[in-house]
């Protein structure tokens, strides 16, 4: 096996890809890659319950040494229509950015654009 | 138990509440760290009840444990509302102890220790959405306002169908902005206050006892 490229991985993901799992397991996904330095651009991003609960299992995962925690941002869930909201039809999460907080940092935020750096790091292992 | 706290606890009470709305209501404070949410709970107990909530400190993430006080009456004209408040510890994505140590002169030990219970007080602050009926949500106007915290946390009480209000705090600073809050999130009410010198805090009691004397059907998740 040849020699491990140094770098920090980014990887984009498919809303395919993160529809097919359960919360707990899209949950799972991200702050396993996360926590290995990788950061991810999620396609579709996280419903308010599900951001919830990924800060809620990140805080657990923090360790003061390895992983200080999550850096995110995400455009505002696509609102729906009247009689969409009449059936039922919740609102639609949008790209999402999610990376280790001693990787990525989050310079500004707005409706149209997020800008972010990346911190040279030790990157994924 | 008096006449008036059994009357409370009546089906009739229950009831009379069922049809008009809400007088008692179980209101939480939140906001990232360093907003001044125990300022607004101090602020706010102290304008109705003479006592306060907790201490503040110019270091994040001094709230740490929720605190709590009930029966907090507000009146506003000739409505009033019965608060149990909430001061909930600041939500955060990440928690670095080395922060507390170089941008505050804490010991490591210090740091550390601050830094555990904080992840702890997160996980807290969110399982208290899961008991109250209506949030205060305190922002910084002299910050950026689309962080991550407060939009996860607006889309959170969206989705339980429960109210918000958002005080614009610190408006007392030169820097303040309370124009970029209310165009950031034009679909809930923004109160510039101060909660350090009360400025415009009697608006925000109007507010509170207007928006969350509401009935409306609160969502579980």
């Amino acid at each position: 096996m040849g020699k491990k490229e140094s770098g920090i991985a980014f990887n984009l993901i498919s809303h395919q890809k993160l529809e097919n799992l359960s919360s707990s397991e899209k949950l799972e996904y991200i702050l396993k890659e996360v926590k290995e330095g990788r950061i991810l651009v999620l396609e579709h991003g996280l419903t308010p319950t599900e951001q919830t609960q990924l800060i809620e299992h990140t805080m657990k995962e923090i360790n003061h040494d390895t992983f200080i925690g999550i850096e995110i941002g995400g455009y505002e869930n696509e609102k729906v229509g009247f009689f969409q909201r009449v059936f039922g039809v919740a609102k639609k999460p949008r790209m999402t950015v999610i990376g280790p907080a001693h990787l990525l940092r989050m310079v500004h935020k707005d409706n149209d654009m997020i800008e972010t750096t990346i911190i040279p790091g030790k990157g994924a292992n | 138990m008096g006449i008036l706290e059994r009357f409370r606890e009546s089906k009739f009470s229950k009831m009379i509440q069922k049809i008009f709305g809400k007088k008692h209501a179980k209101i939480g404070i939140y906001g990232p760290p360093n907003v001044g949410k125990t300022t607004l709970a101090n602020r706010i107990l102290r304008d109705w009840t003479g006592d306060i909530m907790g201490s503040v400190s110019e270091v994040p993430h001094e709230t740490r444990r929720a605190k709590w006080k009930n029966n907090i009456r507000v009146d506003n004209g000739g409505s009033s509302l019965t608060m149990d408040l909430v001061d909930t510890p600041g939500i955060a994505t990440k928690i670095d102890y080395k922060e507390f140590m170089n941008m505050y002169g804490m010991t490591k030990d210090d740091s550390r220790l601050r830094a555990k219970e904080a992840t702890e007080g997160v996980i807290e602050a969110i399982r208290w959405l899961d008991d109250i009926d209506g949030v205060v949500l305190v922002m910084d106007a002299t910050q950026d306002p689309f962080t991550q915290v407060n939009v996860t946390i607006i889309g959170n009480l969206e989705a339980r169908n429960l109210p918000i209000l958002i005080a614009a705090n610190k408006i007392d600073a030169e820097n303040a902005s309370p124009a970029t809050l209310k165009s950031a999130f034009p679909q809930h009410p923004v109160i510039p206050i101060s909660a350090l010198t009360g400025y415009n805090t009697e608006n925000l009691y109007s507010m509170m006892v207007k928006e969350f004397s509401k009935k409306r059907h609160k969502q579980r998740r």
